[in-house]
């Protein structure tokens, strides 16, 4: 079955990279889907690709850009992204805009896990992207891919409003190409992703004597 | 008011004779902007002196040293605010493992935070410093990265979370001379403390607070910042001084162009160089823009904290306005990287004049729209008037500059105190209130955009001609000694401590934060505070994370 990539803000043939969404598509095809679960699929991502939500996360300069792209003039209302929460649980995507130093490392990790899936990452400007013009220093994290799966990068320092949005929509087309029922993408297996969220939960054994029930 | 630097070298000697005869044991040096070195023994006794005999109540900057086989120490910038009259001490310990300081943070409060700094950079133990944690980095960092003897490799990437210290190190000295280790609890048993922060949309940026309450009410704030500490100052180390100049522009983002002018103009300081009339034109439309820029987005954010979501908007859009005359001619919005060592990028664009104009024109009435939605809406006077009151003394103390400094009634604006620039040239006024609460820290900076407006206009017809960039080596080596140079950023002095030791690389960079004292002094002005005037607070202190933490 074909799916549809293309978004309303933007013709299809003037996106630069049109390869790597060709084989997402491929890859889903490949997989093959059931017609009822597909269009039922087609539905949803239009439906989520329409109303991506972000954490309101900034550690620094870029973070003053993406409240400009938030602002009036650039306007990211126009394409869904507008409700801005504040809280991981109810966001779909988070920005990493700003550079993200040793300290706040465990930080972005434990929102990352907080957020509910599925969920996607944008590296914004050169610090997420590999620790930009701080690369050299001794507290600053060479790329947030280190800590966690990124979907889009956005290259610049800052990105200009322009390229946010360019990034904001190819994020918009992954997510069409995307499976939402029966499926997890996150470039890793379900069993390891399992495993891993395993791990992960099992942390709170250290933690016996808090008392959950608010009683104590 | 005091414009030639002769009256400045008037006051240095006479100041400098007095230290003489207090203190025999410090030896002057001139290289440099000069300063005097006092051992570690009678630094003490010399700055109680300075600071209840001279009145030096301001500490302007302190900057950790390591001085390789001298020592490890500290360099102290000293300001007389009633007769503006600067001095500079230094003081180290040739122990490198245990250096010790005394410490000054009951003589300037402001030196609370400076010292943990210098603690967590270089590893000095200041006696007598009642809470010496690390101040950016995790407690559990192995070594103190500013030395010059750290090992890089010695602390990994560490995802474990991070536990939070509960008591706060001292060391003290005993009556035999040695010195013990005490800990006291930062909070007790029965408070209840709440964690806001590193990610909340009220701290402006990644800072963390653990706030004890009682019901609503704050009886103490923790400040933890660190989570953007980028290492600036390191990196510095090992940049040409050319270099240097990028990262600047990212401390504090929205005094993008004072913070590079402030660095350039130390530099140039260093070399000797004057730069040409219409540079020094040049560079001080840009800081103004930059301001207005910055005051802008100010209004902005603290209206969004208060949920006037509009006036977001508002802000947003005038904003824009000043970002398209930036962007004319330096090719960026948010990051400029405009300024260069003795002179600027490129010249002015040709419309830049008739742009700058227009916007002047366009502001001037939206000025009112500010006033009519938000200044006289009566949430906004209820919640920031009384709220948060920073006293003229602790302002001082804190070193607490800028429009918050200028809200508590202390004329601390850099462009009168130390005219730079063409500041002694134009015609603007110095905005001060009384009251020192959110409510005239809010004004202070909307009349400082009228005020900015004012000096654009009397430059904006009136552009020298001349180069836009002197002739400069391409290699530039600094000679030996150290300067400090301070400009009026957005948001208070943004100051640069440079010391050479004829390299082309600086031996050590320091920048003055403007925003460090700001939140140091949060603890003292939110007690007793509610807890939802916290967010008042926070937004009209107004501070840069990035900048806090380097
Ligand atoms: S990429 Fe550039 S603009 Fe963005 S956070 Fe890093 S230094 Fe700032």
């Amino acid at each position: 079955m074909k799916r549809n990539v293309s978004i309303k803000s933007m013709k299809y043939e003037d996106f630069n990279d049109n390869e790597y969404i060709e084989q997402m598509l491929k890859e889903l095809r490949d997989n093959g889907t059931n017609v009822i679960v597909g269009c039922l699929d087609d539905v949803i991502e239009w439906g989520r690709s329409n109303s991506l939500w972000p954490l309101t996360f900034a550690t620094s300069c870029c973070g003053i850009e993406f409240m400009a792209i938030g602002a009036a003039r650039y306007d990211f209302a126009r394409f869904g992204f507008e409700v801005a929460r504040s809280s991981p649980r109810q966001a779909d995507f988070i920005m990493v805009a700003g550079t993200i130093t040793n300290k706040m490392a465990p930080v972005l990790k434990r929102l990352y896990d907080q957020m509910a899936d599925p969920k996607y990452v944008i590296a914004t400007g050169g610090c997420a992207i590999s620790g930009g013009p701080f690369k050299k220093s001794y507290h600053v994290v060479n790329g947030v891919d280190k800590i966690i799966p990124v979907d889009v990068y956005i290259p610049g320092c800052p990105p200009r409003p322009e390229a946010m949005l360019y990034g904001l929509m190819q994020l918009q087309r992954k997510v069409k190409a995307q499976r939402f029922l029966g499926g997890i993408n996150k470039g890793i297996s379900e069993k390891e992703y399992e495993k891993m969220m395993r791990k992960d939960t099992s942390r709170t054994e250290d933690y016996r004597d808090y008392d959950e029930s608010g009683l104590a | 008011m005091r414009t030639t630097s002769n009256i400045d070298m008037e006051n240095k000697l006479d100041i400098k004779e007095k230290i003489a005869a207090m203190e025999p044991s410090a030896v002057w040096s001139d290289a440099g902007d000069g300063m005097f070195r006092v051992p570690v023994s009678s630094f003490r006794p010399l700055a109680e002196k300075l600071k209840n005999e001279e009145g030096f109540d301001f500490l302007r900057s302190l900057t950790g040293m390591d001085w390789g086989e001298e020592g490890l120490g500290c360099v102290y910038h000293l300001e007389n605010t009633a007769t503006g009259e600067n001095v500079v001490i230094s003081t180290a310990d040739a122990d490198r493992d245990n250096a010790r300081v005394p410490s000054v943070h009951d003589l300037w409060k402001g030196a609370n935070f400076n010292e943990r700094e210098a603690y967590d950079f270089f590893g000095i133990k200041f006696v007598g410093h009642p809470d010496l944690r690390r101040l950016f980095l995790r407690d559990d960092w192995q070594g103190h990265p500013l030395r010059k003897d750290y090992d890089m490799a010695l602390n990994p990437l560490n995802m474990e979370n991070e536990g939070n210290e509960d008591e706060a190190p001292s060391y003290e000295m005993t009556p035999d001379g040695g010195y013990i280790l005490r800990r006291h609890p930062l909070f007790e048993d029965q408070e209840y403390v709440i964690n806001i922060g590193p990610q909340h949309p009220a701290t402006h940026g990644v800072l963390r607070f653990r706030v004890s309450l009682e019901g609503e009410t704050i009886k103490k704030i923790d400040v933890h910042s660190g989570y953007i500490h980028r290492g600036i100052e390191k990196l510095c180390e090992s940049l040409t001084y050319p270099q240097t100049l990028a990262l600047t522009d990212r401390l504090d983002y929205l005094g993008a162009m004072q913070n590079r002018h402030a660095l350039c103009a130390c530099i140039e300081k260093a070399m000797g160089l004057e730069v040409s009339d219409r540079i020094k034109c040049i560079r001080t439309i840009m800081d103004e823009l930059q301001r207005i820029d910055s005051h802008l987005l100010f209004i902005a954010c603290l209206s969004q904290d208060m949920g006037a979501l509009e006036v977001f908007f508002l802000g947003f859009r005038d904003r824009e306005k000043v970002l398209d005359i930036l962007e004319q001619t330096t090719g960026g919005r948010l990051i400029q990287t405009y300024n260069t060592i003795g002179g600027v990028q490129a010249d002015i664009h040709p419309d830049f004049m008739k742009k700058t104009k227009e916007f002047i024109r366009y502001m001037r009435p939206k000025m009112r729209e500010y006033q009519e939605i938000f200044t006289d809406n009566v949430i906004v006077r209820k919640r920031l008037t009384g709220t948060g009151i920073l006293s003229r003394e602790d302002a001082i103390s804190f070193g607490a500059t800028g429009g918050s400094g200028r809200a508590s009634g202390w004329a601390c604006d850099v462009r009168k105190r130390h005219p730079y620039a063409m500041y002694d040239k134009v015609d603007f006024e110095e905005i001060t209130f009384a009251a020192g609460d959110c409510f005239d820290r809010y004004m202070v900076r909307v009349k400082e955009i009228e005020q900015s407006l004012n000096i654009i206009e009397q430059l904006i017809d009136n552009i020298p001609e001349g180069e836009w960039q002197m002739k400069v080596k391409p290699v530039i080596k600094l000679p030996a000694g150290s300067w400090y140079t301070a400009v009026e950023g957005s948001r208070g002095e943004f100051g640069v401590f440079i010391e050479s030791r004829g390299d082309k690389f600086p031996y050590r960079v320091k920048f003055r934060s403007t925003g460090l004292p700001l939140v140091s002094c949060i603890d003292t002005i939110s007690r007793n505070a509610k807890i939802a005037d916290l967010i008042a607070i926070g937004g009209t202190l107004d501070y840069v994370v990035p900048d806090i933490d380097r």
